[in-house]
């Protein structure tokens, strides 16, 4: 193997890490909050996906308006589920609000199929081709067949770069308002102990919404970048990163915004490290993930960073 | 009231003229009715094996399982394997040559009372397999990592190609399942899970449900209880998925052939029925297939007012799913919530009846065939 491929692969892993984190983040941060496994988050995802395509190509907005208008979109839609399928199981049993959470992925891919039919659509044409093209570093040419071509270089796709630089914008951002503002601080305080939250008269509902509208966000964030990534967009596009990702959350301890930070990024590298290290298991990629979930649950069942549940008598 | 109370011996009588009442009404169906409604019915009874094993895994045992797809898969593959022809088999597997030990005369056209016992079994197994290390992980977890594994037998599925045909699937099932097969499965289904419930082992499993530590001070061994009921569950899981597969002839590694829906379609019809109830999970069973195939009109083009609306393909699951959202908001009990119908309730109903009649009273209550379950 040589160090060029190597390098490549580990940029590669970070920037498919950092679109896992990007999602793992909220789910990490409604289950703090909640403690419900929000399954309609990976749907998010790919409705904020379906948001930007659609303002792109038939609202005809320039592809950067495109992008901030479905990542508030896809906001908005994160506290719309939250108001109507959520709220009223607040005081439900868990299991209700997470066989609700299921149907309410469920109602998504079924009303992105109605809304933009099952058949998969091409990203390619929405964002400018500047995203496909390649950083190149070192190497030398050769010539083949006649050609000269660059041979033993460095190559980097630019949407790695940008979405490792979006990424840590978005993760500043998230820090900032999780821990330099009120609502960050509400935010923290509900995860604690939400009764008492609300015995301070603080909006309960308002800011659980509010988490749901970040993490919705970051999800769209993460769901266009994937689209460059891979862009080939259809209704179940979200159902595989989601899971994914939520392993992703797992894995760093959920409820610890730091974890799914970690987690995400681990999981990436490791995933494409799999795949370039050993091409023929390129197919069992996606069971890879559980795969270490399952064992990282076995000898540390609260993740790296979570803390152990200590369930009182 | 003991005078509400029926004998064992009477429940029994009842219960096999019930049975055997039933026999006949499926008898007269198969005489009168067309192939398309029959075939509903058969898809009912197989629902209603998927409903149940997976309502003693959600409903009575409290683990919140999502991986009953994997284990259909499995039945559903190992069974048709078996039972498919050589010749068949030669024709499908064009990728690559089927492996040993599918390509011999012994495990081709196998009877299709064996190769499902067999795919039942192999599902038991995985859900062994599958539950010893899971069924340590907290309810959360596992309902992902149940998740999980059901995602990675879909993936095998998908890449064993010497094995299930990859992606191409299996074609030419023999179309054995019919409305004996998958009745007859159910009946066993129903007995088979409702003596386990009904004996201290099912009393030992609706207590970890309820409070899981309560129970382990109690002297129950959590994790062997949660296996057994993990691996039931997952036998009869194997046992749908067979039937389903000789009821499509057709399979593949697609998540909506036997990938995610058809857990969430297992899942909706036992919130619907109630969780924890048996008699609700075969209501459940039988209202998403009455419902589904009833919905279709929402998939039609439509006439209103001369004005034409094309019919959109995927509008049925959508109704469903805004239906099951609603479902669980304001009715998070379901048709049944945890009670069973009983003859007891039956009896109690006809009673209080017969009184009201006598007494000339007109409040009927409808809930009184709702018999509360004996804990």
């Amino acid at each position: 193997m040589k160090t060029e491929l190597i390098i490549q692969n580990f940029f590669n892993g970070m920037s498919l890490g950092s679109l896992y984190a990007l999602i793992a983040v909220g789910y990490t941060m409604v289950y703090g909050i909640l403690r419900l496994i929000n399954f309609a988050h990976g749907d998010v995802f790919m409705m904020g996906v379906y948001f930007a395509f659609y303002f792109a190509t038939l609202a005809h907005m320039p592809w950067w308006l495109a992008f901030v208008m479905a990542v508030f979109g896809a906001a908005l839609l994160g506290f719309l589920i939250d108001r109507i399928a959520y709220k009223p199981l607040r005081k439900a049993p868990r299991i209700s609000a997470l066989i609700t959470a299921i149907g309410m992925s469920f109602l998504l891919e079924n009303l992105a199929v109605v809304l933009f039919s099952g058949v998969p659509k091409s990203f390619r044409n929405v964002y400018p081709d500047f995203f496909n093209q390649m950083i190149i570093i070192g190497g030398h040419t050769e010539l083949k067949r006649g050609r000269e071509v660059i041979v033993d270089a460095l190559r980097i796709p630019n949407v790695s770069v940008v979405t490792l630089i979006v990424t840590a914008v978005a993760l500043f951002v998230l820090w900032f308002i999780l821990y330099r503002t009120r609502v960050g601080m509400a935010m923290r305080a509900i995860a604690m102990d939400i009764q008492a939250v609300a015995l301070m008269g603080i909006n309960i509902n308002l800011v659980i919404g509010f988490t749901f509208a970040l993490g919705s966000a970051l999800a769209a964030i993460g769901g266009i970048f994937w689209a460059m990534r891979y862009p080939q967009i259809w209704p179940y596009m979200g159902f595989m990163p989601g899971l994914k990702a939520f392993v992703a959350a797992v894995i760093g301890g959920i409820g610890s915004v730091q974890g799914a930070v970690m987690g995400g990024l681990l999981l990436g590298i490791l995933e494409v490290m799999l795949v370039g290290f050993f091409p023929q298991t390129a197919g069992y990629r996606d069971a890879f993930a559980f795969f270490i979930l399952i064992v990282l649950l076995m000898f540390k069942p609260s993740g790296m960073f979570g803390k152990p549940e200590i369930v009182k008598v | 009231m003991d005078r509400m109370k029926l004998s064992g011996r009477t429940k029994f009588i009842l219960t096999t003229l019930f049975v055997l009442f039933m026999g006949f009404i499926l008898f007269a169906a198969q005489e009168n009715l067309n192939s398309y409604i029959l075939r509903i019915i058969s898809l009912i009874g197989i629902f209603g094996i998927m409903a149940v094993s997976l309502n003693l895994i959600n409903g009575i045992t409290g683990i919140f399982s999502l991986g009953h797809a994997g284990f259909m898969a499995i039945g559903a593959y190992v069974s048709s394997l078996l039972t498919m022809p050589l010749a068949q088999k030669e024709m499908t597997f064009i990728l690559e040559k089927v492996s040993f030990p599918f390509n011999t005369e012994l495990f081709s056209s196998c009877p299709f009372i064996f190769a499902t016992l067999a795919g039942g079994v192999i599902a038991a197994f995985a859900a062994f397999v599958i539950g010893w290390p899971t069924l340590r992980l907290a309810g959360d977890y596992l309902a992902i990592t149940t998740l999980g594994f059901s995602e990675i037998i879909r993936i095998f599925a998908v890449n064993a190609t010497g094995v299930t045909n990859g992606a191409m699937g299996l074609k030419g099932i023999p179309p054995y399942t019919d409305v004996w097969w998958s009745w007859g499965w159910l009946l066993i289904t129903i007995l088979i899970i409702g003596s386990l419930i009904k004996s201290s082992y099912g009393r030992a499993l609706k207590a970890i449900r309820e409070d899981k530590t309560a129970a382990e001070s109690m002297g129950i061994n959590v994790f062997k209880h949660q296996l057994t009921s993990f691996v039931v569950g997952g036998f009869f899981a194997g046992v749908a998925g067979s039937l389903y597969a000789h009821w499509l002839t057709t399979i593949d590694p697609k998540p909506s052939t036997l990938g995610i829906m058809l857990t969430f379609n297992a899942l909706i019809m036992i919130v619907l029925g109630g969780l924890g109830s048996i008699s609700g999970a075969v209501l459940g069973a039988g209202m998403f297939a009455f419902f589904s195939e009833w919905l279709r009109f929402v998939e039609s083009d439509i006439n209103i007012f001369g004005f034409h609306f094309e019919g959109i393909s995927g509008m049925r699951m959508l109704v469903f799913s805004g239906l099951f959202i609603i479902v669980m908001i304001f009715w998070p009990k379901g048709l049944m919530g945890r009670n069973e119908i009983t003859w007891d309730g039956v009896y109690k109903t006809i009673c209080k009846i017969k009184k009201l009649t006598k007494t000339g009273e007109k409040r009927l209550g409808i809930s009184g065939e709702r018999e509360g379950e004996e804990l």
